[in-house]
């Protein structure tokens, strides 16, 4: 184990940090907020702990897969360490368990608040949440990537850890033209929404906190209400750009050069949007006697399936309220999750596709046992590794899944909020069922609960292994 | 630059990592999932599993905005094949590996006719290595610069030498030698020596000169083994084909051993001249029966490379004469290195330091190309020859008064075929060849040597 380099790594991870919280941090003095010099201490702190941390050069740059796991996970933790910070100083998160809930939440794109009342927040609080979701919704890794050469080839084995799919691949031969792009492209879209919005009237400091949160799928909302006070024009475009952000970013990829018949030919994409028109048309069709007109009842149909399918988690309406078939299909949503390789969180539709056709090829198995037969898609033949991998993710997911149900289950509260809370963080979505849902916020649970929540999200967002790697006795064996 | 490169064989994971590290784009095509894994795993490059020489596959790792494709399979037509799919499916520049000896007459003639930038062919590059340090054998390694004008060779200090505690200037003055000391391996050091430093025993130099002042050098230095006559070869390889058939033009008599009784027919229809062994060439009682104790040179060309090294440690043991080696494993270089085996030579590296120069002069159109490229040690110290074509700050100017960067010598400067060893009055020139050793990695251009 490189341990120089993971360490060398920390520390740009916290110097970044640093760096991110200068931007609440001038918001905090536009706004003439005490908050700011909380910011401000807190950046200095980051900055400190980084520049400690870079002392030392390491002797050897090589990091493979296990040192990618590891710098991974550590890093994630400590950028939730760290974005806490500012939170609890400022005394708006008077708990530092609270605070680290709450940034992890901002970071993992999860959006699952503790704060009872958001609007007492400071503006600079309110934009730190909303900038988190977005340095987290392309990855912390990557952004640094795309401006500093961290170890040339073993660049790969960090994306690899950080980036989520069944398989992760490069756009261009380089890690760090890679990262770039990615980043670019992200930006471009979150800019894009942005002046959406501003055109339709919304005032631009919820505008940029909006299009923050919509990129990163996150879905902090700075209202109690979320989204719901907004106008129809507003909430459509947040529902069109929450639906663009669960895409693959290899579709963008591909449009961008001009290579529009392979971006067409990613079944993903296909299914992503299948699953959300029929969704869509079937919780409409069930909610629509709740409502005075058919198209109020689509609008918030659509804002709901795209808020759920990409794991972003704002609210236009309470769908506790629905009826039973409408929210066990959002919950059925919350486990698919987006496309791989965008920012939303979930299993993966890619995930699902592998798992569907391996489910098939099995049932064509026990009618010809000898038959031989492989699974495809979009053209590449999927290889057992990654079927294997995939079913092992499933397996792990499961069990973590299972685990945190019963950890929560001491504290008594009931079988729906329990299980759509984990749901809930684990993919990374923000709100749950009952207790958690739409309006109601995770402030109640003890602190064991919120540690638990906690480790799920950042488990959640870097898809397992990372974290069950970094507790397994085996990675420290020398 | 975007680069493509077929085939991930040892040759090809070689160049991946040559031309990643020279911050170049890389895709790299392979039939084998597992291979083309194991190489996006290891190199910031992409990689894409497929028959490389199929339009489609091509199409789809990019071939319309690639600038230079090379096909290193290990399959000769299959490398044609991807160059032609290439020249017709892009714009870009092809390089081929062509190694069958049938083909490589030809080699002319297909660059031409297919368009090809360049066809390589590493077993031959290699055997006229071996064959340079056969006819010169107190040097372990020459290179040659401006078309044989300058050599650089690479010698070990043998014991009580005259040349032992003497300081690097007094070479000049007092063997009144025209060579210069451009290069000292001690240990695992590697030095660029000023003039104060002195030689010690066991020191690997690197000197530069003309073939006529270098062997006037050894001859000083009371080092100069007398030519060699006889060579045997372990191993009826290409290599073997290659290097035989060049040391039989210059009347060497050579020798070969190979097992294989069908090479042993061939080898002896293409090159009557040879004597061809039929025999295990591991088998000590074979080796010293052809007569291992009296032969001026012995060269081990077997597939493996331990058999290679056993049997030279060996042949080392029972002979004063030459002793070359083939490795195709660069990892373990330095364990080899300090087995003190006389000649290594590794035909990947050759290659590698062919393309690799093609590259540099590809991605420097204008200005002072890189003619010659050799990597001396490899990832630390290379030697590159520039020609200086047009008016560039460091013409006309003595090379006192301009600010080198740190560890850049100018080597030599062969002016109309003249070599000129560089002194601080002297100036670069239009139209001049430079030699420039340093431990800069990726020179592209003669003023990237300046501050």
């Amino acid at each position: 184990m490189n341990f120089a380099m993971i360490i060398t790594v920390l520390g740009w991870v916290s110097c970044f940090n640093a760096a991110f919280q200068l931007l609440p941090a001038l918001v905090g003095l536009i706004y003439q907020e005490q908050a700011a010099w909380s910011f401000l201490i807190s950046a200095a702190g980051s900055l400190v702990l980084g520049l400690l941390l870079l002392i030392r050069k390491p002797k050897s740059k090589a990091l493979y897969a296990r040192e990618g796991f590891v710098i991974v996970s550590l890093s994630w933790i400590l950028m939730s360490l760290l974005g806490a910070l500012p939170l609890f100083l400022c005394g708006a998160i008077p708990s530092y368990v609270d605070a680290l809930f709450e940034a992890a939440s901002g970071y993992t794109t999860t959006g699952a608040s503790i704060v009872p009342v958001v609007e007492e927040l400071p503006n600079c609080c309110l934009f730190w949440r909303s900038f988190m979701h977005w340095i987290g919704g392309m990855g912390v890794l990557v952004f640094i990537m795309a401006f500093i050469p961290l170890s040339g080839a073993g660049n790969m084995n960090l994306m690899r850890a950080e980036s989520p799919g069944p398989m992760v691949g490069k756009l261009v031969p380089r890690v760090k033209t890679t990262a770039f792009l990615l980043y670019a492209m992200y930006f471009g879209l979150t800019f894009l929404q942005f002046i959406c919005l501003i055109i339709a009237k919304m005032p631009v400091f919820d505008a940029i906190n909006t299009a923050f949160a919509t990129a990163g799928t996150g879905g902090f909302g700075f209202k109690n209400d979320s989204m719901a006070s907004y106008s129809t024009a507003i909430q459509v475009i947040i529902t069109v750009f929450m639906i663009l952000f669960g895409v693959n970013f290899n579709f963008y990829f591909l449009l961008l050069y001009k290579r529009f018949k392979d971006a067409l030919h990613i079944s993903e994409v296909w299914v992503y949007f299948g699953v959300i028109l029929t969704s869509v048309v079937l919780i409409t069709w069930n909610i629509s006697q709740m409502y005075d007109s058919l198209g109020i009842a689509l609008r918030d149909a659509a804002f709901s399936v795209g808020s759920v399918i990409t794991t972003t988690g704002f609210a236009t309406a309470d769908f506790n309220q629905w009826p039973q078939l409408s929210k066990m299909i959002l919950l059925l949503l919350m486990f698919i999750g987006a496309c791989a390789g965008s920012t939303g969180g979930g299993i993966k539709v890619s995930r699902f596709i592998i798992m569907f056709k391996t489910m098939l090829k099995e049932i064509g198995l026990q009618t010809h046992p000898k038959r031989v037969k492989k699974i495809k898609m979009d053209g590449h033949e999927i290889s057992h590794e990654t079927i294997r991998a995939m079913n092992n993710y499933l397996i792990a997911y499961f069990v973590i899944y299972a685990l945190s149900v019963l950890l929560l289950s001491i504290e008594g509260y009931d079988f729906t909020t329990n299980f759509s809370a984990i749901a809930a963080t684990l993919n990374n979505i923000g709100p749950g069922l009952e207790l958690v849902g739409p309006t109601g916020n995770f402030a109640f649970f003890s602190d064991l609960s919120k540690l638990v929540m906690t480790f799920d999200m950042i488990a959640g967002r870097l898809e397992l292994f990372p974290m069950l790697v970094l507790f397994s006795p085996a990675t420290w064996k020398k | 630059m975007n680069i493509i490169i077929i085939g991930c064989g040892q040759v090809g994971q070689t160049l991946t990592e040559q031309l990643s590290n020279e911050g170049d784009s890389i895709t790299v095509i392979d039939t084998d999932e597992s291979i083309v894994d194991e190489v996006t795993r290891k190199y910031d490059v992409m990689g894409y599993v497929g028959n490389g020489a199929t339009y489609s596959t091509q199409l789809e790792a990019g071939i319309e905005n690639t600038d230079l494709m090379i096909a290193v399979t290990a399959s000769d037509e299959l490398n044609l094949l991807c160059c032609l799919v290439a020249r017709k499916a892009g714009r870009c520049q092809t390089i081929a590996r062509v190694r069958n000896p049938e083909y490589s007459k030809d080699a002319p003639y297909l660059q031409e006719e297919l368009r090809l930038a360049m066809v390589i062919n590493p077993e031959q590059a290699a055997a006229s290595e071996m064959a340079r340090v056969i006819r010169f054998p107190s040097a372990i390694k020459i290179d040659i610069f401006a078309k044989g004008a300058i050599e650089l060779l690479k010698f070990r200090l043998p014991e009580k030498c005259v040349l032992e505690n003497y300081a690097v200037k007094e070479i000049c003055t007092k063997l009144g030698c025209d060579v210069l000391v451009c290069m000292i391996e001690r240990e695992d050091e590697v030095l660029i020596p000023n003039g104060d430093m002195t030689f010690s025993q066991g020191d690997r130099i690197s000197i530069i000169a003309t073939p006529q002042n270098a062997a006037a050098f050894f001859k000083k230095i009371r080092f100069h083994s007398g030519h060699v006559r006889n060579v045997m070869i372990a191993g009826g390889g290409n290599v073997a084909y290659y290097l035989s058939k060049t040391l039989l033009k210059a009347g060497i008599s050579v020798k070969v051993i190979e097992q294989d009784e069908r090479r042993c027919e061939e080898f002896c229809r293409k090159l009557p001249k040879a004597a061809v062994i039929h025999g295990d060439a591991c088998d000590k009682e074979t080796l010293l029966e052809e007569g291992l104790e009296n032969t001026g040179a012995f060269v081990s060309l077997t597939s493996k490379d331990e058999e290679n090294i056993l049997l030279s440690l060996f042949a080392q043991s029972r002979t004063d004469g030459k002793i070359v080696t083939k490795v195709e494993h660069t990892e373990y270089d330095e364990i080899i290195r300090k087995l003190n085996l006389d000649t290594i030579v590794n035909p990947k590296n050759i290659t590698a330091e062919y393309i690799v120069r093609f590259v540099r002069a590809m991605k420097n159109t204008v200005g002072s190309n890189v003619e010659t490229l050799y990597s001396l040690i490899k990832g630390k110290v290379e030697a590159a020859e520039f020609t200086i074509r047009e008016k560039s700050p460091i013409v006309g100017i003595p090379l006192q008064n301009l600010h080198f960067k740190k560890h850049v010598l100018i080597a030599g400067i062969v002016r109309k075929g003249r070599m000129i060893i560089p002194r601080g009055q002297d100036t670069m020139e239009i139209g001049d060849s430079v030699v420039v050793v340093s431990r800069n990695l990726g020179l592209h251009d003669i003023c990237d040597i300046i501050e």
